[in-house]
């Protein structure tokens, strides 16, 4: 699903930000990103959605090569993600409901189709009785899992998630990681960067561990993958 | 609820990890239609949202658009007038006094021939010293000579087809041709002016349509800019979840087409009631000169709907421009 191919990214200004990262998730899998602030985890993530382009190297998607995915074709692809934010990037001005429709409304579902499947995101994520309210008026935790019925409505196979957790408390955390494994468990891959490093070692999941910019190998916890056979891409 | 839908979708290149749902074409078709009609009135509905700010803005407009437009009326009506005054014209053809009065019937009926001519008048030059002796008060004056000093006058009267002064001027030499002709006469160059003035106004409505017109684009330009930095966030979610260029433009497009239709409607309102305002006393200035009354009306249908047009295709234009130059600024951080 995601297959990251000697990817270095470097900013302007000189800062590297990823050097020589090499991983694979695959279709179905779900990890978690890790490593201290200013590690790289949230310029992987935008190399994946695309909203920054690796410096060298390949970042593989869904067999796409995002190196030759131009300007008119990236929203596309976007719809094929779901992404999820610390802040959330929820529309104040709209309601629950709208917001979560918005994705079906770009793609050009029908209004039936739209509170349909608008419906059953609310439902999986246990918001419907809100759908009718402002998200300024939700909790953090209730933001949140707005924001997720937003990135899920669309049915991706890819979800990523920066910090999703990263304003809530433990026990909300838990919630919301939960939900991220019952979408994985339907078949959504899932990349999640935290650095909430207790929750995660209760979910027995697959870790990937950034440090200044590189892969830290020994601390890839990886329960899913065979590292001695070469990497394949999936195109 | 995901990736098992992704098989009956269509396939390219083996991608197949990455298929989500779609709606069916006919679907997206009907939709985008749909969705049309829905940013037009949402865009109108986010403008009633600041009612104030939106008249401010569409009242610039109406103003700008409101000066050539009413320009223009008042010089079409001019060029109108001119061509009232060109329908009657005359000219007077002053014979050679020892012209034979049956050599001047000929000359007349050849006249009248002429394609160019509507109709001759002869004045007898007896019959006008007649009435010039009844009527100017000189008459015991004029007793005094012992010959008529007036000559034979054929009155010549252009036909409407043959009346602007390039054509007036051709018939004018052709009639100073004819032996029998004394002098030629036609106060001709009142009319050479006028033209000549309604042609320069006609370059100056050029020039100041051009200018406010260029004043709008950068209005309505400035006004979506404004407009566009007020949604950034938004603008940010749209593009993160897949929004297409087009998609995003629209609202925005709308609502430079509902600023351009607002600032050319407040155009007509502002140019119509300008229009009342002076036809009262130039209804009564036109009194004092003739009978005929002359009024400018108001702005026609034609004129109103151009000036509607223009107005939306400004704003429309104008929300382009400004549009395919900030959004692309805008991308997620």
């Amino acid at each position: 699903m995601i297959l990251f191919d000697q990817v270095s990214k470097r900013y302007q200004g000189g800062n590297e930000a990823l050097t020589n990262v090499n991983f694979h998730l695959h279709p179905g899998e779900m990890a978690f990103l890790t490593g201290h602030s200013g590690a790289g985890k949230s310029t992987l993530l935008k190399l994946i959605a695309l909203i920054e382009r690796a410096s060298t190297g390949n970042v593989i998607v869904g067999g796409e090569n995002l190196n030759k995915v131009g300007r008119h074709t990236l929203p596309y692809l976007r719809r094929n993600m779901g992404i999820i934010f610390q802040d959330y990037q929820l529309l104040y001005d709209r309601t629950v409901f709208d917001n979560v429709a918005l994705p079906l409304i770009i793609s050009g579902f029908s209004s039936r189709e739209v509170s349909k499947r608008v419906r059953a995101a609310l439902d999986k994520v246990g918001l419907l009785r809100f759908e009718k309210k402002y998200p300024i008026t939700l909790s953090g935790g209730e933001q949140q899992r707005v924001s997720i019925a937003r990135a899920v409505v669309n049915k991706p196979a890819l979800l990523l998630a920066d910090e999703p957790t990263g304003n809530l408390d433990p026990d909300l955390s838990r919630e919301i990681m939960d939900l991220f494994m019952a979408f994985n468990q339907v078949g959504v891959t899932v990349l999640i960067a935290t650095h909430d490093i207790p929750l995660i070692n209760q979910l027995n999941k697959r870790i990937i561990q950034l440090s200044h910019g590189q892969l830290n190998p020994g601390l890839i916890n990886d329960r899913k993958t065979d590292h001695t056979k070469p990497f394949t891409a999936e195109t | 609820m995901v990736s098992n839908n992704s098989s009956t979708h269509e396939n390219t290149g083996g991608s197949v990890q990455l298929r989500q749902l779609r709606p069916s074409f006919s679907s997206r078709f009907k939709e985008f239609f749909i969705r049309h009609l829905q940013v037009f009135f949402y865009s109108l509905g986010l403008l009633s949202r600041s009612p104030f700010a939106t008249l401010m803005t569409a009242s610039a407009l109406g103003i700008a658009l409101a000066l050539p437009a009413g320009l223009y009326v008042i010089l079409d009506h001019a060029r109108q007038l001119s061509g009232d005054m060109n329908s009657i014209n005359q000219i007077s053809l002053f014979m050679k006094k020892e012209t034979a009065a049956k050599r001047i019937e000929v000359i007349q009926k050849k006249l009248e021939t002429y394609p160019e001519v509507a109709q001759v008048k002869h004045i007898n030059r007896t019959a006008a010293l007649k009435e010039f002796k009844d009527n100017s008060g000189f008459g015991n004056a004029l007793k005094a000579l012992k010959t008529n000093p007036l000559p034979d006058l054929l009155v010549v009267y252009p036909s409407l087809t043959h009346s602007d002064p390039q054509q007036i001027n051709t018939l004018l030499i052709d009639l100073k041709k004819i032996k029998e002709v004394d002098l030629v006469q036609l106060d001709i160059q009142w009319l050479q002016r006028l033209y000549a003035i309604i042609n320069i106004g006609q370059r100056g409505v050029l020039i100041i349509g051009s200018l406010l017109a260029l004043a709008v684009l950068l209005i309505i330009g400035n006004t979506i800019r404004l407009a566009i930095e007020n949604r950034r966030s938004e603008i940010v979610v749209m593009k993160l979840i897949g929004g297409t260029d087009s998609f995003i433009r629209r609202p925005f497009l709308y609502t430079g087409f509902w600023y351009g239709l607002l600032g050319s409607l407040i155009a007509v309102l502002l140019v119509n009631i300008s229009l009342i305002i002076i036809n009262d006393p130039l209804t009564h200035l036109s009194s004092l000169y003739e009978n005929n009354l002359f009024s400018l009306g108001l702005m026609g249908i034609n004129v109103s709907i151009t000036l509607l047009l223009s107005g939306c295709l400004l704003g429309l234009f104008g929300a382009r421009i400004a549009v395919g130059k900030h959004l692309k600024e805008i991308e997620p951080k």
